[in-house]
């Protein structure tokens, strides 16, 4: 199998699915001519030509606007949005119309349509530039958002929401692009709404997603060298969360931690945490802990930015103490 | 134009091109991170404007503002000590380069949202008629951004409660890597302002004795008649949009054909050929630029990172 970067993989999923179904195009700022801000769509523009892949002006309500009425109509539209820090820009298509059309008018509307949009802190754009808002729109039912962890996630997942029905927020990290795994060639589906184990282990289950996921394992390998075998839980999908692995994991290790680059209050880990106890109470040998972003807007100065991000050392320090 | 005021605008001009050319340095050393995105090739716009407000008239602009930070007289310094991330920058090393303010000195921020701080202009204005004073919001934003609903929001209440706003595009023919015509229906920004009623104007940006005298007379107006004016000034950012931008969408030939148009060296021949200034003089602002520049290097690598405590401070007020 080959070795390819976040980026690559994410490239693959979107040409194949455009090669497949004439109806998939793509929109949003830079995708074009610039090729991507993230360079995801370089050569796009020049394969598929101005029709497929189309620059937008910048106007996110009629990116996420525009993409909806086209995917009612019956075509495929892949939205951009440059970051996920945009999508409070388009915040009314995103949680009060995409996800409601169908259901309000009984079923009549489809929505086929994927927001792309990149997340995540850690390259010192500040406050407005570095959010992980992920749990705020896994908030609103009629919406699907995924987030993968593993460059063969991300194209399987991604296929998957390109064929999917129904609306899909389909969140990168924008620290992950060079990440590199292997990516099996050609057709390769993940289906939507089922979590993984990424790593084996009995004495501790750490859940996570995305960036997560990515200090999850290095904290994992830390824990190794110290005698603690870490289970991971990749959740890929945060609605529909599929808490089965999460939980068959647990009632193993009767011990837990949730880690997740957003804020801790009202978030995954929250929502995880709560479906754990309401659900494998009588397994909990420790209070389940949760590590995530501290509590402010991210700042631009890099050692204060770095301080506010969930760190490796922040995992292996919570794992420690729920295996006291 | 008046020695002294002209002789201030030529030196501001340069040292925001000297702060900015070092601030490159910097970033490509790593002292610098995040984005940065450069005024060189605009420095007339801000310093035109600039020059022609009252002290009491408020600024507010996009991401793209060290140079209206310096032209609003907060010292490069502070401009540098916050490109580097220090306690001692205009936003104590938490806003970076998109984010330099300073109420004291009426600059009420770079904002990094497009368009965002647009309703948000039109808000200090409805402050300030709510006091009942007639101080004016200089409002300055991108081609790109008269794209996005709050500039149509924006300019729509501004007119119709009639706030005290100068809206100025600069429209510098790209938003990002799309040039004007790929994303505006009219290429002539100042149309726009037509649908909502509003008088407006066009300035050449590229020689800030035009965009001071544009500035001038719209601000007069503004003050006479209560009424908000929109101004299109023609300009172009000689450097990447931000720092990395691989610029496929522009030709070299054309970045040239601007660069023989740089602001700076239009105004030096307008000083010198009407007899403003000498050469000696101009050459004296330069070296003063310069070494303003150097010293700001040094105090901001000399200033102390914020601590940690900074961390959790000024979420709240209260
Ligand atoms: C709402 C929103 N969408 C997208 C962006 C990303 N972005 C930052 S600057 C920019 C281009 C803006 O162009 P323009 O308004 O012409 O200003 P210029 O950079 O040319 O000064 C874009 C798309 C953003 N910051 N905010
Ligand atoms: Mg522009």
């Amino acid at each position: 199998m080959a070795k390819i970067t976040m980026r690559e993989a994410i490239s693959q999923a979107l040409m194949e699915e455009m090669d497949r179904d004439p109806a998939v195009f793509i929109m949003g700022e830079e995708v074009g001519v610039w090729g991507g801000t993230y360079a995801v769509t370089k050569g796009f523009y020049d394969k598929y030509g101005p029709e497929r892949v189309k620059d937008t002006p910048i106007a996110e309500n009629a990116i996420i606007g525009g993409a909806i009425g086209a995917a009612m109509v019956g075509q495929r539209p892949i939205a951009e949005l440059m970051t996920i820090n945009f999508a409070f820009s388009a915040m009314d298509y995103i949680v009060n119309q995409a996800p409601k059309l169908r259901y309000m008018f009984g079923g009549q509307f489809e929505v086929p349509m994927v927001i792309r949009a990149v997340g995540g802190g850690g390259r010192q754009l500040g406050a407005t530039h570095s959010q992980t808002p992920d749990a705020m729109f896994a908030h609103f039912p009629g919406l699907v958002v995924v987030s993968p962890g593993t460059p063969a996630d991300a194209k399987g997942l991604l296929k998957s929401a390109i064929r999917s029905n129904d609306p899909v927020l389909f969140i990168e990290h924008a620290t992950m692009y060079q990440v590199r795994g292997e990516v099996p060639e050609g057709e390769y589906i993940v289906p939507l709404g089922k979590s993984t184990i990424q790593r084996s282990g009995k004495d501790v289950t750490i859940v996570t997603y995305c960036k997560g996921l990515e200090l999850s394992l290095k904290a994992a390998e830390e824990l190794a060298k110290q005698g603690i075998e870490a289970e991971i839980v990749d959740l890929r999908t945060l609605r529909p969360l599929d808490m089965g692995p999460v939980l068959e994991s647990f009632k193993k290790t009767n011990r837990a931690v949730v880690v997740e680059e957003g804020w801790k209050s009202y978030g995954v880990g929250a929502e995880v945490v709560s479906r754990m106890y309401e659900e494998a109470f009588d397994y909990a040998d420790a209070p389940i802990l949760r590590v995530a972003q501290k509590e402010v807007p991210l700042p631009y100065n890099r050692s204060l930015e770095q301080a506010a991000l969930p760190q490796v050392s922040d995992i292996v320090t919570a794992v420690k103490e729920v295996l006291k | 134009m008046e020695k002294e005021k002209s002789l201030q605008m030529y030196y501001e001009m340069v040292l925001i091109r000297r702060v900015e050319e070092r601030g490159v340095e910097l970033y490509q050393a790593g002292k610098i991170g995040g984005f940065m995105h450069l005024y060189i090739g605009q420095e007339a716009v801000s310093t035109g404007l600039i020059a022609a407000r009252e002290p009491r008239d408020r600024v507010i602009t996009a991401y793209r503002d060290h140079g209206v930070a310096l032209n609003c007289g907060i010292s490069a310094n502070e401009v540098m000590a916050e490109l580097l991330g220090k306690v001692t920058g205009t936003s104590k090393g938490k806003g970076g380069s998109m984010h330099m303010a300073d109420t004291t000195k009426n600059m009420w921020g770079g904002h990094a949202i497009v368009g965002g701080h647009l309703p948000i202009a039109a808000g200090l204005a409805l402050g300030d008629q709510y006091a009942g004073n007639d101080n004016i919001t200089i409002c300055m934003f991108g081609d790109g951004a008269t794209n996005i609903g709050y500039f149509h929001e924006a300019l729509n209440l501004a007119k119709t409660w009639n706030l005290r706003v100068l809206w100025v595009c600069e429209n510098n023919q790209y938003g990002m890597g799309t040039a004007v015509e790929r994303a505006s229906a009219v290429t002539e920004i100042r149309q726009k302002a037509e649908g909502y009623g509003m008088k407006n104007g066009q300035a050449d940006g590229m020689d800030v004795t035009k965009v001071y005298a544009a500035a001038q007379e719209a601000l007069q107006y503004i003050r006479e008649t209560g009424h908000p004016y929109l101004l299109e000034v023609d300009t172009y950012r000689f450097r990447g949009h931000s720092m990395g931008d691989p610029e496929r969408y522009r030709k070299q030939e054309e970045v040239k054909k601007w660069q023989e148009n740089d602001p700076i060296g239009i105004f030096r021949a307008y000083l010198l050929r009407e007899n403003i200034a000498t050469d000696v003089e101009l050459d004296a602002l330069d070296a003063k630029a310069e070494a303003e520049t150097q010293k700001s290097v040094e105090f901001a690598e000399a200033s102390p990172e914020p601590g940690l405590e900074e961390l959790f401070k000024d979420i709240y007020a209260a």
